[in-house]
């Protein structure tokens, strides 16, 4: 099976072809929509990091925003500085500017924002012009990238629309392409269950590492997942260990191997089944995913979340009819309450592939078309300082 | 269309099955569990999205949703009976979260 895809010169595919127009601070979070408004072809990114981290988390923001801007569907970057932020700029422009996509900068403090606007209209102008000349072109379905996310959650995530997510995952797998998944809170529990797929006993040990890390940092802050999991709303809907409930949310990563394990905003290499260590907060979330290289997002849901992303087409399923019919501006998909077993799972699993090819090759999903999902974030572990 | 299904079993391997709608203590079940047709009579109520036996569960064995151990039975659980945090104890959560934190 195929796609129509915008070949990239790093030799990834964009199944968008959008000029990216990224705020390396949260102080040009202003200027950068103000230009992204006019410049039709441009999607902004937003965030509050970049200033008052400490430097790991500088470091996070730093390869985070590389790595958003070398995503397969940006055909170029205009990156939207402030000029004093703590975030490395020069170095998201080299490594941005290594895939061989253009980048320019406007610099707030040089003359100000009114001046950087009229710059960066023009540079945004031209890029898009640049960017209109790619061709999209036919390529076979083994060039996938396809991140998976669950949720709003409620009884039929873990039911329905996470094990549909997980036949997806099967199917993209089996043709050949790329599926990333993570969200490491939710594996606590079942980290034991996912080690056991890991390739090597090296991948082992880094998903157990990532959930004890997490737990550790959790402790400090003076919480315990463990012991808080399942919750009292979880119990009163049915789960009745937090193995159940992680079983529930990992069913969405599908059942093949697991290749390796990536840090936050650490673009993925290779092909195949990758898990990033990030939160499962949706912002900084997704952010990790276009950060992966994921091109569609497959986000499984119960009670019904309305996120998009600037650029990455999100496709929302769910198992809930009540949802799917409040839904309708949201929600792209229903999956049969019964599809998280045998033959049903299978064609639940084959019906939603078909909508991801559809809108690999342009079909515009809820959310998109909406323009909802314009407040992504990026991950921080310390303090703001 | 095919008969709606009341409860669900998600993997082969599962000795528990999960109501799809909210079932009657004393009602006959009938279940696909993987292509094998189950009829089970249910002991009490389970509510949506709750979980019941498909089987008898020795008290200490693996309770098993997912084809996976979801915890151990920590008494004897009979076919049809209702399983949840009562009769079923982690393995994998903090001290002292028996029965469910």
């Amino acid at each position: 099976m195929s796609f129509l895809g915008y070949p990239r010169a790093d030799g990834s595919v964009g199944v968008r072809n959008y000029v990216g127009v990224i705020s390396t601070v949260g102080c040009a979070n202003d200027v950068a929509p103000w230009i992204a408004q006019q410049i039709r072809g441009t999607a902004p990114f937003l965030h509050q990091a970049g200033c008052g981290q400490l430097l790991p988390d500088l470091e996070i923001t730093t390869r985070t925003l590389a790595a958003v801007g070398q995503n397969p569907n940006l055909a170029g970057v205009l990156l939207v500085s402030l000029g004093c932020e703590g975030t490395d700029v020069e170095r998201i422009e080299k490594e941005i500017a290594a895939t061989g996509r253009p980048v320019k900068k406007v610099v707030i403090q040089k003359a100000g924002a009114t001046v950087a606007l009229g710059e960066g209209l023009l540079i945004a102008q031209a890029l898009v012009s640049e960017a209109s000349q790619i061709k999209p072109q036919e390529f076979d379905d083994s060039h996938l990238v396809v991140g998976v996310k669950c949720g709003g959650s409620d009884t039929t995530s873990g039911l329905a629309s996470n094990p549909a997510a997980g036949a997806v995952c099967d199917i993209v797998l089996d043709h050949g392409g790329t599926c990333i998944f993570g969200e490491t809170t939710e594996f606590l529990g079942a980290e034991h269950i996912l080690a056991r797929r890991a390739v090597s006993k090296k991948v082992a040990d880094k998903i157990f590492k990532i959930v004890d890390d997490l737990e550790r940092r959790v402790r400090a802050s003076g919480g315990d997942m463990r012991g808080g999991n399942p919750s009292a709303g979880n119990i009163a809907g049915g789960l009745t260990t937090i193995e159940e409930k992680s079983l529930g949310a990992i069913a969405k990563g599908g059942t093949r191997t697991i290749q390796d394990v990536y840090n936050y905003g650490e673009r993925v290499k290779g092909k195949g089944l990758f898990i990033v260590d990030s939160p499962g907060r949706e912002p900084e979330f997704l952010t990790a995913l276009a950060a992966a290289g994921a091109q569609i997002g497959l986000f499984s849901t119960g009670l019904g979340v309305p996120q998009g992303f600037p650029f990455m087409p999100i496709i929302k399923i769910t198992g809930n009819p009540v949802t799917f019919q409040r839904l309708p501006d949201h929600i792209d998909m229903l999956v049969e309450m019964t599809a998280g077993k045998g033959a049903g799972l299978k064609e639940s699993g084959e019906k939603i592939y078909q909508e991801v090819l559809a809108v690999a090759s342009g079909k515009q999903t809820k959310a998109e078309i909406l323009g909802y999902g314009n407040f992504p974030g990026i991950y921080t572990l310390g303090p703001i300082v | 269309m095919e008969l709606k299904e009341e409860a669900i079993v998600l993997n082969e391997k599962d000795n528990v099955a999960t109501a799809l709608v909210d079932l009657e203590p004393g009602s006959s079940v009938k279940i696909d569990a993987g292509g094998k047709l189950l009829t089970v009579k249910l002991t009490s109520r389970i509510p949506f999205g709750h979980k019941f036996s498909l089987a008898r569960i020795e008290a200490g064995a693996p309770v098993i949703k997912y084809g996976e151990a979801i915890g151990n039975a920590t008494a004897l659980i009979g076919a049809g009976d209702y399983v949840h945090v009562h009769n079923v104890v982690s393995t994998r959560g903090s001290a002292g979260t028996e029965g469910g934190a």
